[in-house]
């Protein structure tokens, strides 16, 4: 059905203006490359059919947070959240792991979700890093707010980055937000943020041109499979 | 005495499984290796069940008198042995001198542990309720912070580096990709964990100077053996693997009573008796399981044994001499580091890969090719209990 443009225009958000993320290429335990960038907002039915099969995987929550990022990303492709953004992180062009998030506004930022669909590389580590980065250092916001849908993701933000909790109700409906602050950034930075800037041209034009979802089968096993750790 | 041989193995593969019991697990590989041995569940007399963590993390004793009512083997004797992450390599001793006195014919011996069910903290804390309990644990002493001591110490003493730990890490994980019983199938770089500035992340800390892919994973799994008379064996079907040798040895409980906390004793001990009871030298060995919890104890291990002299052990890793092909290949399957360490299962995995190795039963990119003797070095404690056998392949 056509959209009425006129109504549209209504129930569209309006946007702030986002700083572009510069994509950055990651070097992986196995030394594999993974390439960091920004997706756009046109490629988001290839990411939705990557979240898919996970949203089947009760295994470490990944149903709650593969159903809840398959919304978000979906209303970020219909224009019904405000100021979202989404990283991916592609090896071999493959997607590994999408995050998500959204400025509040100029000095707020909000974590949404954090996806690896691979698992044992730290991609879930590196993809995190890669979207607090982009809140502090590109978007140039003074917090981010946070909250762990499971256990393995308190462990990674909560104490890795030692977050400090707040009373703030976070938009996931869960707990009281953490928070990350510019100064626990640049704290935790040295030893959580990595990746070489500016990405090699090969390897970015590769991942651009070349997205490629494993199958449903793969991505069972690989986060939900006898080996997962 | 009788000469005991190894007439069936059994293997689960070990990983995070989610959807089986402890019971499960050990139910498994007891029926592989009853199927091995062509044995059905007529013929066994008696069953020893290594396993450390049942009472605690499953809220579960007498765990062997529950297995052997599971697998159908009533009358059968049963007990359970518990003796830290040397309960498996305790468990085949006991096994091995039932059959030895006499007393039993057929003897079943599996070790199990289910250790993903709770966090990893909790795995962690109930790994160091081996340590002792008033100079040690209340002080929040693990496991991994006593491989890092003793880590630093043999850097120090010996000129072991992060490069030495990661040429064993990689050599194991290498392994473990090719190994389908291991639970980390997945080869690693030294670029991704040492040389890129990215390691930071990908291979951080756990107890410095030791680093993530220093530690083995925490792993559910259960491995078997069937143990009878050497005469009996030499009727089946398969080439029998003598238990030539074994030996067992403690040392201090606590780590800083000993003169030189680099010193293994336990080690040197166990592979000693095991030698000599086995009338073999370290260089008559052609593969070995070494217990390599941490990328060091590897190391340690190698040099305790006698396949190089002490300080040599780190070199030689990184010269590649114990690699598939290598002088003298170790942890061939991937050791504790990729196929996994269900502590009780551990002991008794080192003499089924031995098995598999004797019987020249594996693919080509994991057989030691002609090997006919094998040892494995099963180590409890911070190295206070440890067993070592060692295996041969009879010619018939």
């Amino acid at each position: 059905m056509p959209l009425d443009m006129e109504l549209e225009a209504v129930l569209r958000p309006p946007a702030l203006e986002m700083k572009p993320y510069p994509p950055k290429v990651i070097t992986l335990a196995n030394g594999k490359k993974m390439v960091v960038r920004e997706a756009k907002r046109e490629e988001v039915p290839t990411l939705l059919e990557a979240v898919h099969p996970t949203l089947f995987i009760p295994r470490d929550f990944y149903d709650i947070v593969g159903a809840r990022l398959y919304a978000e990303l979906l209303a970020w492709y219909r224009y019904r959240v405000r100021n979202e953004y989404c990283l991916v992180g592609q090896i071999d062009g493959y997607l590994v792991g999408i995050v998500n998030g959204r400025m509040v506004d100029e000095k707020v930022g909000m974590s949404y979700h954090t996806l690896a669909i691979d698992r044992g590389l730290r991609i879930g580590a590196h993809l995190f890093a890669a979207k607090m980065e982009h809140h502090i250092e590109y978007l140039g916001q003074s917090e981010v707010l946070i909250v762990a849908e499971s256990p393995i993701g308190f462990r990674r933000w909560m104490i890795e980055y030692g977050l400090e909790p707040t009373e703030i109700q976070h938009e996931l409906g869960g707990p009281d937000s953490y928070r990350l602050t510019r100064e626990m950034y640049f704290d935790s930075k040295p030893r959580l943020v990595v990746g070489d800037r500016p990405a090699p041209r090969d390897l970015l034009d590769y991942a651009l041109e070349n997205v490629f979802v494993a199958d449903e089968e793969t991505i069972n096993v690989k986060i939900a499979g006898l080996k997962g750790r | 005495m009788r000469d005991v041989a190894i007439i069936g193995v059994g293997m689960i593969p070990f990983g995070r499984r989610d959807e089986d019991s402890l019971m499960d697990l050990l139910a498994y590989a007891s029926l592989k290796a009853l199927d091995d041995a062509g044995l059905g569940d007529k013929s066994v007399n008696a069953v020893y069940v290594g396993n450390m963590g049942g009472g605690i993390i499953q809220h579960q004793t007498a765990i062997a008198s529950s297995l052997v009512d599971r697998l159908s083997l009533l009358p059968a004797a049963a007990e359970t042995v518990e003796n830290g992450p040397a309960s498996g390599g305790s468990a085949v001793k006991n096994g091995l001198l039932a059959v030895a006195s006499g007393y039993y014919d057929y003897v079943l011996v599996v070790g199990g542990e289910k250790m993903r069910e709770v966090t990893g903290w909790k795995a962690t804390d109930f790994v160091s309720t081996m340590t002792h309990p008033e100079v040690e644990y209340p002080y929040g002493v693990t496991l991994p912070g006593m491989a890092g001591m003793f880590t630093r110490l043999y850097m120090e003493k010996y000129g072991v580096t992060r490069e030495h730990l990661t040429a064993v890490a990689i050599k194991n994980q290498d392994m473990g990709a090719l190994n389908p019983y291991a639970h980390v199938e997945m080869s690693i770089s030294r670029e991704g964990i040492l040389d890129s500035p990215h390691s930071v992340v990908n291979n951080p800390p756990v107890a410095d100077p030791l680093h993530l892919y220093d530690a083995c994973p925490v792993s559910d799994g259960a491995a078997a053996v069937i143990l009878c008379p050497l005469e009996i064996a030499k009727k089946t079907g398969k080439p029998p693997v003598l238990i030539a040798g074994f030996g067992q040895a403690t040392d201090t409980h606590t780590l800083q009573e000993r003169d030189d906390p680099t010193d293994l004793k336990a080690v040197s001990l166990a592979a000693k008796q095991a030698f000599e009871m086995a009338k073999l030298k370290p260089a008559d060995i052609h593969v070995a399981e070494l217990h390599d919890a941490f990328t060091i104890l590897e190391i340690a291990e190698s040099e305790h044994v006698g396949f190089f002299k002490k300080g040599e052990g780190a070199i030689a890793a990184l010269a590649g001499k114990t690699k598939l092909g290598g002088q003298i290949p170790i942890n061939v399957s991937g050791g504790l580091k990729a196929r996994g360490h269900p502590v009780g299962a551990t002991g008794v995995a080192q003499v089924v890969e031995i098995t598999f190795q004797l019987r020249h039963e594996l693919p080509k990119n994991r057989q030691v090719k002609g090997a006919e003797n094998g040892l494995t070095v099963n180590f409890g404690g911070f190295g206070n209990n440890v067993l070592a056998f060692v295996l041969r392949r009879v010619q018939q």
